[in-house]
């Protein structure tokens, strides 16, 4: 059974992702000590609010430090569900301009709607399109529904584009370089194919 | 590509168990919350609104304690309501489980309620909920405390108030079409949805899944909400849906 620490980043409910992980086979434990952080070999990292509020808490509780120095040291898998993909970003202009924690170079910038019927925040289920054998969309057909809700995106390099979503001009629905990687939508709250992919993350 | 619609079951809870009731009023129970959400569970249901009809009325805070047992067993999104009075009580809704929170009567007392949670907690979980009644003459009126107070605010007029204090989405509820299965207030959602870039959720009166595909097309609504069609006939959200996209409607089925 895979163990995953559950990062708690402050205000979010983290007990539908820990419920979900626990029904996916992993063994979670849902912590905001830096320390336990630091000997983590699979992290989630959840989060919901706004940008600044969460590096904040985070920064007081010392988990910034915490997951930078984890990560210097091994290369786990790490996945950033929601805000946490987007504090993966170098940096956000969410509220002014605040400093992420620099994972995957890019800038969190505010969705645009691009046609009719595109209303911010995007909120509801659309479409994925992961780039070719992405590990994490194992035994999902390509276009899998996934439930969002978010007003801003990951600007990030083509390169780091893991799936697509194809409204708002395309954004990025998921992030990774190498063992890093961060889904915009919700898998917790994506009933079989959500699982399916929290699946496959145990499985990396 | 435009965002999926979405078909979300309401679940209206006063006491102890589920209720449904007609024009605001009239209630009949219609089983356990608990029970409802496993089934919606099952039936890959797009998202749930929760609204305690009772806590305003009562001058109580949301039940916490209820929202978190129910929030473990629900795997979609979920919006909960009812009794919301301040910023707390939406931080606390948020930290038991509940996806989005919907704000109506402490809200229209006190705007800066939605501001307050947006900043906080973000835009996209702050769900300003408006329960409009139609009068004789055609006028609508917002009303407040579960649908009893006329507040003589003009419905689009708070729903862009809402949209400038930082609301992420609206919940529209016809008092007067609610639970007499005659279909949604089609110009009351299309005004709205006109004077608004949010989405919009409407809600009150859907009888059949032609309702449902008026509201979308005429009233251009982002999601419906429906309460009697699924708890008193054997309409689905499931079945819903399958017509809604034969209708060439972008929905997940």
């Amino acid at each position: 059974m895979s163990g995953v620490v559950i990062v708690n980043s402050g205000v979010c409910n983290l007990d539908s992702i820990r419920r979900a992980v626990e029904d996916c086979g992993g063994k979670p434990n849902v912590t905001d000590d830096p320390r336990v952080v630091e000997e983590a070999d699979r992290v989630i990292l959840p989060g919901v609010g706004s940008f600044a509020a969460a590096m904040q808490a985070m920064n007081e509780k010392g988990l910034v430090a915490g997951l930078r120095n984890l990560l210097a040291r091994r290369q786990i898998p790490f996945l950033g569900i929601c805000l946490g993909m987007q504090l993966m970003a170098s940096r956000s202009h969410e509220f002014g301009m605040t400093e992420g924690l620099d994972l995957i170079p890019g800038e969190i910038a505010p969705l645009k709607s691009t046609q009719a019927g595109e209303r911010i925040p995007h909120m509801g289920w659309n479409e994925t399109h992961p780039r070719a054998g992405a590990a994490l969309w194992r035994n999902l057909p390509d276009g899998a529904d996934f439930y969002f809700v978010h007003s801003y995106f990951y600007d990030c390099a083509p390169a780091d584009i893991l799936a697509t979503c194809p409204s708002y001009g395309g954004f990025a629905a998921a992030v990774q370089r190498d063992h890093l990687m961060g889904v915009q939508f919700h898998p917790e709250k994506s009933q079989k194919a959500g699982f399916q992919l929290l699946r496959n993350f145990l499985a990396i | 590509m435009t965002v999926k619609i979405r078909v979300m079951p309401t679940l209206l809870f006063r006491d102890v168990g589920l209720v449904k009731g007609v024009g605001f009023d009239s209630w009949r129970r219609t089983g356990s919350a608990l029970q409802a959400i496993k089934v919606y569970n099952m039936r890959e249901v797009d998202e749930l609104v929760f609204l305690d009809i009772r806590a305003t009325p009562d001058g109580r805070a949301p039940d916490f304690a209820q929202v978190d047992e129910l929030a473990d067993e629900c795997f979609m999104p979920m919006t909960v309501g009812g009794g919301v009075r301040n910023p707390d009580h939406i931080g606390e809704l948020l930290a038991v489980g509940a996806d989005k929170v919907a704000v109506n009567t402490a809200a229209l007392a006190r705007p800066e309620l939605i501001r307050d949670g947006a900043l906080r907690y973000g835009s996209q979980c702050i769900v300003v909920s408006i329960d409009v009644l139609r009068h004789a003459d055609g006028r609508a009126e917002v009303m407040s405390h579960c649908g009893k107070q006329p507040t003589g605010r003009e419905p689009v007029e708070w729903a862009k108030e809402a949209e400038a204090m930082g609301a992420g989405e609206i919940l529209l509820t016809s008092v007067d079409r609610d639970g007499t299965f005659t279909g949604y207030d089609i110009p009351l959602t299309r005004a709205v949805v006109d004077a608004v870039r949010i989405p919009v959720i409407a809600s009150g009166g859907c009888g059949s899944y032609q309702h449902m595909a008026d509201v979308l097309r005429d009233g251009k609504a982002d999601a419906i909400a429906a309460a009697s069609i699924f708890h008193f006939t054997e309409q689905t959200p499931k079945e819903a849906k399958r017509y809604l996209k034969q209708q060439g409607f972008h929905v997940r089925v």
